[in-house]
This record gives C-alpha cells, structure tokens and sequence, in this order.
C-alpha cells in the first residue's frame, strides 16, 4: 500500500503556554474521528501522567490521523505537539525539524506573547508555513479582531483569515482542518532515493529496547532494512516500522518519505540513538546528514542523590534511559561528603529539573535528595587558567581567583501596561539592568532587561505572574557572561560544614540569603537531644545563626489500654521519619532541606 | 500449673463523648445496652470453654463509662465472668467510673459483685477545667462519689487525671493535684493530653498542638516548657507524698500499682471482650470489629474464620479467628521482642535480662548491643543488677528511646 504523498500534511500547533494548545490538539483528533468521545480523555496527547496533573505538554508526542475534507479526498495529518513552556525550547526545535508547518494558536483575549514571538521565529527558522488561528473566542474578554491585526502587526503574516474558534467548546474546528489542507503544503522528497530520516524523538521501552521516532526525509524504510546512525555509527536491522494512533503505536509495512512515525530495530544501548541524528541504510547510504539539532546546553545544575546509597547504579540507568528522549539532560558522577555518590546533573531550567526529578521517582521509583540548583560560573584563576564551575564546592580558594563572572540572559518581558511599574522593580531587585521598553499597542509594553540567569532560575516566573496577576509573559535566551561580585555562601549544622548545602551568591545578597537559608533549616531540621547550631559563613566568617532548641520531652502518654498496636504504630511513625534522614556528623538532616534554598522567597 | 490470663470488658457507653476523647464510646439508648449486654454474655459464655486452662488473675472493666449501665447488668456480667472463668481468689477487679453516675446502691452492687478496685476519671479538680473538657461532673460531684465508695468499702481506688489542658499552667495543675492527694486515693493515673484527630479538640486546637509539638509560642495549649515542668512538678510532688511512679502515667503507693495495667507491659496474655477489645492470647494479637451492628450479630452465632493480615514482609497471612474480630494477627519473633523491649521499658524498673534471655532463648546483647549502647551513651538508660530501664531522662524522652527497638 503506497500513500500519496500529496495527501499527507505534517504540522505541529505551537503558542504561548495556557493559549490552548493541547485542547486544540484534542479536538482536532476528535474531530477527524480517530477517537470515540468516550474515549477522549481530556488532552490526549499529554499521555505522561505528570503532563496531565500540570496541564503542560513536557515530551513531543505524535499522532497520525484521517481527514476526510471537503472536497472529498482522504488525508492523513500527522499532528506532533510541542512543550510550550520556555524551559522546552529546545524540544520544540526538534519537533519543528519533523513538520512541513505550523499551527499558530493565539489566546484571543490575550493576544501575542513573548513566548508566540519566540516560538513563530523558531518555526521560520525552520522554514515552515505557519498558520494563525485564534482560540478561546467564546471568552467574554475577547477581542478576534484587534488579535488579528496584532498578528499581522507583531509577527508580520497574513492573520485576517485566520480561524476564531473555541477549542474547549469545539467551535469552527472544521475551518482549521480545511485550512490545514489548504495552508500547509505536502511533504516532498523522493522515495526511491536512499534513505535519510531525521530522529526527533526516541523513547526506550523494556520490550523492543529504543523506538526512534522518525521523519522520512528521502528514501523508504521497512522490516528488514539495515539501518545505521550516521552520528554513532551503530547498526540494526528493522524489526518493526509503524505510525502513531492516539497514545499508541500501529505497525505498518513501511515509512516512505514524507512521512512521520516510528522505527524499532532492537537497539538495546540507549546510547546509540540521539535525537537530531539521521538514519540512512546500511547498504545505500545518503550522501549527508540532516544538519540535525544545534547542541543544548544546560543552563542550570544541581546534585541528584539517591536518598538510599544502594540504589546508585538504578539512578544512573534511570538518567541514561531519561537521556535517549532528552538530550538536553547531562549528567556526570560527583561525590559529596554529605550524600555520598550522586550524580551533578545539567538541566535547561527549574521547571526541566523538577519535571526530570518527578519522573525518577516516579517511573523508576527512585527516592532521590537534590541539592540546590546553580548555573555555571567561569572562575578566573590568578594563574590564567578558567574554571567553569558548576558544582559550588569545587570554588577554589578566593586566594587563588582573579575574578568571577556569570551568566547574564536577555529577557523579553509583555505586559499590560498597569502592571509595568511592578515588573520593572522585581526586575530592578534581581539585579537586571534595563535596557528599553516599546508599547505594542496602548496598553500592552515589551520590557527587556538583561539579568543574571541565576536570579531567575529559581522563581522568577511565579514572582512575575503574582505581581502581574497573570498578565506578564517572559521568554529569555542567553546573553553571554559578565563579571560578578559573587561569594560561596557555607551552611554549618552544628559546626560542622555540609557540603551539599553550600551555593554562589551575589555578594550584596549573602547576608539576606544566609539569614532565610538558617531561619528555614531550623523549620526543617527535627530537634535532636542536643542543641544544634545552624550558621551561614562567607569565607570563614559567620554571618547569620539560628538555634535549634534541644528535645527534652515527648512522654505525650494516654492509656491506650490493651490496644497496644496503636502504641506500635506512632512509635513506627517517629522511626518512619528517621528513614527519609541523612546523618550529617550526628545530626539527621531531613531530604526536604536540601531543597530549601529553593523556597527562600515563598514568605 | 494452669497459665495467668488477664480479662478485659469494654463498655462503650457514655452520657455524652468528651472534646478530648477519642476512644470507643457513644452515647445511647436503653434497648442498644440490653442488646449490648446480650451480645457480651454471648462472647463470655463463647470463651469461658476455650480458657478453662486459665486462671484469671485480674479483670478490667473500662469504658466508655462502665457506671453508665444499669447496675443490675454490672452485676449479671460478673456473675457471667465468674461462672465461665476459673478466676484467682486474689484477683483484682478493677471497674472504671465517673462522679455523678454511681449512687450508693450502684456501688453496694459492684462491691458485692466482687469488684475491689474503683478508677474515678476526675480529669480535673477545677471546674471551670472541667467544663472545657466536656466532663459531666463537678469536683464537688467528685468528693461525693469518693467519699461514697470509701464508705461502700473499697479500699484501692484510683483517679485519673489529665494535664496539659488549654489555659493550664503549672500551678493550676498542682492545685488540681494536691486537692487530689488530699484524699489519698492509693492510685493516681496522671496523662498528658493528646489532642486527637476527630475531635472537638482536635478541630479547635490543632494548630496550637502543632506549635507545642514544634516548641514555639502556643496560643492556649501550655508550651512544650510549660508541660514538661508540669510533668516533672508531678513526679516530685507525688513522689513527696509518697506515691511511686511505676510507669509512666502511673503512681500508687507501695503494693497498689495495678497489676492489670503491668500485666499489658509484661506480656502476660489477656483477653478483651466487647466492642473493640484487643487481646493478646499464644502472640496472636486480635482486634474486636468496632462496628456495634457486626457485633451483636456476629456473636448470635459465633463462627470459626480466618483472619488475613500482612506480615512484616508484605506476604499475605492468616491466623484462625472469630467472626467477631476485625483483624488478627501472630506476631513474628522481631514482633515480640520489640514489643517486649517498648512495653517493658515503659515501667520504671524496666526489663529483666534474664526473662529476655527465657522468652527468646538468647541473650539481649546478641540482638540490641547497639541500640543498648547508643541509648546509654545519650545517658537515656542504664544496666543495673541484671535489669535494663530508662533513666530519667529516657523516660522523659521515651518515645524517642523506645522507637530504637524496633527494626
């Protein structure tokens, strides 16, 4: 069976977060009959159990359904979702290289956001049609027109046809998947040719070991095709090709240029896939390679920990398997007087952290002590030489440093224009530096600054929606390094120093945080039989203490009679809350705390 | 010789459930205590039979509030007791009850009956106290039915007391306490409140509860300071007056420490009947459905069943129970020595090593070396004359101490 390649449409829906994406994806498949309403969970094609709780798409899905438009004939649409938040950048590169266009959705009540300029210049940098359509227009608030005309105005293409619909309630569903064949063109490329197929996604499964998801660029592939890597050279031979139904995968006999879907050849090493490679046949070779993903790199580090040491090796394979579908993870081992062996892991933001750390314990069952999170700092040595420090307990002695510097990123910044005044002072107290501000309309501003990626890798996005009430939205992207005036902030728990809760901070704001750093500790760490001093020190000078008082009494006694069961239980409860500890010199220090440098600015 | 079996009778009927209770007790009717009672003569004649290799060396009835009940059914569930168990000539038989629900024929009854102990719960020689707590009673109340069952006869009466109460200091609870010692009961159970989840309390001071635990600032609770220099003021002041803490909560004077409630930390098996009892019979802890409707049915006809619970591995086990109990369970080796450890370590003169070494045929070191050294170290216990017990200091911080033991 040959499929028309006029008749297949590849497409991803992109847009700010919350402007719809995932509902509009819903209904499109709902819509074209692939599924039954009955079995319409809401948003399917968030099938990762963490996506739906969030509401946010974090991994690429695909899904290939049949249209049959109005002028009769039948299409196939293969719909690949993207990740809308700032942090997924880079996954939306990838699954932008597997599309031939692109759905722009557009909050009608909102409008354009930082974050629907960035990812439309994402997708014309890949060069694909993009196709506006403006959601949510069964909201009191909103105004299709003037949206419309801020499209054309911000982004610059034709916006005056584009479909208002409500994804929730399904109205005009039918104009955007009219318009998908119309607006978005048909793959090309030859199938007879040798074979080039872009990974652009990948996932391992206990059963058939690494599934590609692939697009075909050129040439076919089928059962028994042998296919190699062209970046890590490694070689299979097809066991199996299909296509995605929605949140399951369908064999098929072949995958011919043009279209998307996936190939499993047995791979077991997980390192032998990458996303952005391409794969051609072993026997008739393309002559190059797709030009692939440019390289991510982390922008935020911490220290994962199993919280049992034995389970060491289960953390490492979990993060090798966590890595086939997320590149942008890096991780490399690292030891810890505190922790023991652990691993410093490279994110690309807060929310990839926690999404990485819920997934390993989660899906691999793992109960794991994070440290607090830092970016990468270059350390000047005296002698010349250059550090880049992404571990704080590997700062050289201020001796033997010239200067530090750290990362600065250039944030974009709209914003309605009663909430400038708050936006600009949080800001001016993470120490950005103002660069200029343009109305896109009356009462809407682009403010940019430049500011330390580490004052905003924390909670500078739920700082910026609370003083906003909702109506700011950031994009950033890196600027480059600048010096600093940075010091290691030191944490000692009953005078001994715990390595895994030292950080870099501004200078000016060691005091502030040491201060917050030991009020919260003495909230986290349980009373002991002793009194258990909590001190921050710069550089061997303390600068902050609090005290946590000694236990003397918890006799709390009641006659429980014969029911002695109940006795056992709360004793088991206080023995319970000894497991989740770890022992510090001969203080137990709960897990959470080593998170707590994170929850500083919650009061 | 035939083996010791305690026996425990739960009552679980009040006038009206107090704001800080949480233990197995309502209020009812008239035809819910006949149909009660039936069902609990049903279980006594049930197990009479299977316990004929028993002597019961003591008998506990608690509540609820026991004095609730029509005298004339007290008396009929002793009589049952007495014909269905072989029971010690010098057994103890303690019965629990509240100021203003006794009269002095109710007591004339228990005394003839062959109750010798009487718990008078007063909680609180303060009023105002008294009704925070939701008591029924006044102290006044109190005097009366004191000086009542002294005058029946009975010469080992108990009275329990709570302390740590909203709005409570130091010295109010002392006033509470030498208007107690006053009167000399030969027993003085004295608990610290828990505030317990489904209750009035627990809904009004659970934060502050919170605060306490934490050692912040409370708002009426008594700080964690304050309820500890009350739980010291009341060793010494009772140690001054010549009772001796034996447990925990619990002071007597010499040759009144009640032997049932010893029997609990040492293990000694015993067997609760009624609503929710507990038993402990051959290591097999059982638990009574606390459900008043499966009760009475269940014990029409009482049945063989297996009861299913998980053992400290997870696998799925069964042990042959009634159709009366809610759940059961035989407790393992490790089940029985931590039990011995946290139950024993409760009283003042701790465990013997020697009947450690009996009950698990190996020395105690050979199983808490370190614990036993870790402990001693924090100055919480100490080793003397073959007997290991909490210090001071360990039984102010015997939670901490007694969780160790387990594995």
């Amino acid at each position: 069976m040959s499929i028309d390649q006029s008749k297949i449409r590849n497409f991803c829906i992109i847009a700010h977060i919350d402007h719809g994406k995932s509902t509009l994806a819903d209904r499109i498949i709902e819509k074209t009959g692939t599924l039954t309403s009955r079995e319409m969970q809401a948003q399917v094609l968030d099938n990762m159990d963490l996506e739906r709780e969030r509401g946010i798409t974090i991994k690429s899905q695909a899904v290939r359904i049949i249209y049959t438009a109005k002028d009769g004939e039948e299409y196939i649409f293969n719909l690949i979702d993207t990740p809308g938040h700032v942090d997924f950048n880079y996954e939306v590169s990838r699954s932008l290289a597997a599309c031939d266009g692109a759905i722009l959705v557009v909050d009608a009540a909102q409008g354009v956001e930082a974050q629907t300029l960035a990812n439309v210049y994402l997708a014309m940098d890949h060069n694909l049609d993009v196709m506006p359509v403006i959601n949510k227009i069964d909201l009191p608030s909103a105004r299709p027109d003037e949206v419309a005309q801020e499209i054309e105005d911000v982004i610059g293409i034709e916006a005056m046809d584009a479909p208002r619909i409500s994804a929730k309630t399904g109205l005009n569903i039918d104009d955007v998947l009219e318009q998908i064949v119309a607006k978005i063109p048909a793959p090309v490329g030859d199938p007879k040719a040798p074979l080039k197929a872009l990974i652009f996604d990948a996932i391992y499964d206990s059963y058939k070991g690494v599934i590609i998801f692939c697009r075909v660029m050129e040439g076919t592939v089928k059962v028994g095709t042998n296919i190699r890597m062209m970046a890590t050279g490694a070689q299979d031979n097809v066991v199996e090709v299909g296509y995605f139904g929605a949140g399951q995968f369908i064999p098929c006999d072949e995958l011919s240029a043009g279209m998307v879907g996936y190939i499993a050849a047995s791979i077991k090493n997980v390192r032998d896939t990458r996303v952005g490679d391409t794969v051609t046949e072993v026997e008739r070779p393309c002559e190059e390679a797709l030009p692939g993903y440019k390289k991510v790199n982390p922008m935020v580090y911490c220290g994962l920990y199993p919280a049992d040491s034995a389970k060491y090796p289960d953390l490492r394979d979990a993060l090798e398997k966590l890595q086939v579908n997320d590149a942008s993870l890096q991780f490399e081992p690292e030891t810890s007087l505190a922790l023991g062996f652990g691993f410093r892991c490279g994110f690309l933001g807060l929310l990839h952290l926690e999404i990485i750390q819920e997934r390993l314990e989660r899906e691999f069952n793992l109960d794991l002590v994070t440290t607090a999170p830092g970016v990468i700092y270059k350390v000047h040595k005296t002698n010349g030489d250059v550090i880049e420090l992404t571990n704080p307990s590997n700062l050289p002695d201020p001796s033997e440093i010239e200067y530090m510097e750290e990362p600065y990123v250039s944030a974009e910044i709209m914003v309605t224009s009663d909430y400038v005044g708050a936006i600009m002072t949080l800001c001016q107290e993470r120490r950005g530096i103002y660069k200029s501000m343009d109305y896109i309309e009356a009462t809407r501003a682009l403010i940019k600054y430049d500011m330390p990626l580490n004052e905003i890798i924390y909670d500078f996005f739920d700082a910026l929606k609370s003083r906003s009430r909702g109506y700011a939205s950031f994009d950033y992207e890196m600027k480059g390094y600048e010096r600093s005036e940075l010091v290691k902030l030191d944490i000692l728990i009953n005078k001994e120093m715990v390595d895994a809760l030292s950080f870099i901070v501004f200078k000016e704001s060691a005091y502030e945080r040491g201060r917050k750093m030991c009020e919260r500790l003495k909230e986290e760490i349980p009373r002991h039989l002793f009194e258990i001093p909590i001190q921050a020190a710069v550089g061997g000078k303390i600068i902050a203490r609090e005290t946590v008082k000694a236990m003397r009494k918890d006799v709390l006694a009641k006659c429980y009679g014969g029911d002695i069961s109940r006795k056992k239980k709360l004793l088991e409860k206080q023995k319970e809350g000894k497991k989740r500890m770890r022992q510090v010199g001969n203080v137990e220090i709960p897990q959470e705390a080593f998170m707590s440098v994170l929850k500083l600015d919650e009061d | 010789m035939d083996r010791e079996l305690e026996l425990y009778i739960h009552i679980p009927f009040c006038v009206k459930k107090c704001n800080y209770c949480d233990f197995l007790s309502f209020s009812s009717d008239q035809k819910t205590q006949e149909d009660y009672v039936n069902a609990l003569l049903r279980e006594i004649c049930y197990y009479g039979p299977l316990m004929k290799d028993r002597v019961v060396s003591t008998i506990y009835i608690g509540g609820g509030t026991p004095s609730w009940l029509a005298y004339e059914r007290m008396e009929e569930i002793l009589s049952a007791i007495y014909q269905n168990f072989q029971i010690a000539p010098d057994a103890e038989v303690s019965m629990e009850c509240n100021p203003g629900t006794v009269t002095k024929e109710s007591l004339q009854s228990y005394f003839s009956a062959g109750i010798n102990r009487l718990s008078i719960g007063l909680q609180s020689a303060d009023n105002e106290e008294l009704r925070l707590l939701g008591r029924i009673h006044t102290f006044e109340q109190f005097v009366k039915t004191y000086e009542m069952a002294r005058n029946t006869g009975f010469n080992n009466l108990n009275v329990d007391l709570i302390s740590g109460l909203p709005y409570q200091n130091t010295e109010k609870f002392m006033d509470t306490l030498h208007k107690v010692i006053h009167f000399q009961p030969e027993h003085i159970s004295a608990y610290t409140l828990i505030i317990e989840k489904g209750t009035p309390f627990y809904d009004q001071y659970k934060f502050d509860a919170v605060r306490q635990e934490a050692g912040m600032k409370t708002e009426v609770l008594p700080t964690e300071d304050e309820a500890y220099r009350i739980y010291k003021m009341t060793q010494l002041t009772l140690k001054e007056a010549g009772y001796m803490q034996y447990e925990i909560s619990n002071y007597a004077k010499a040759g009144h420490a009640c032997r049932h409630n010893i029997g609990y930390w040492k293990r000694t098996d015993y067997l609760g009947l009624g609503l929710g009892a507990s038993s402990l019979i051959d290591n097999v802890r059982y638990t009574n459905t606390t459900d008043l409707f499966t009760y009475i049915n269940e014990t029409q006809n009482i049945q063989m069943k297996e009861l299913e619970y998980e053992d400290r591995d997870k696998n799925q086990k069964k042990v042959l129970g009634t159709g009366i109990h809610a759940d059961g369970q035989l407790l393992d080796r490790k089940s029985q020595m931590e039990e011995f450890m946290f139950l024993g370590l409760r009283m003042n003169e701790g465990i013997s090593r020697e009947e450690f070494q009996e009950a698990f045929h190996t020395p105690i070191e050979v199983v808490y070396r370190n614990v036993i050294e870790e402990l001693k170290q924090e100055e919480l216990l100490e080793m003397h004359a073959g007997r290991i017990y909490l210090t001071e200091k360990g039984m102010d911080l015997s939670n901490y101490a007694m969780a160790k033991f387990l594995f």
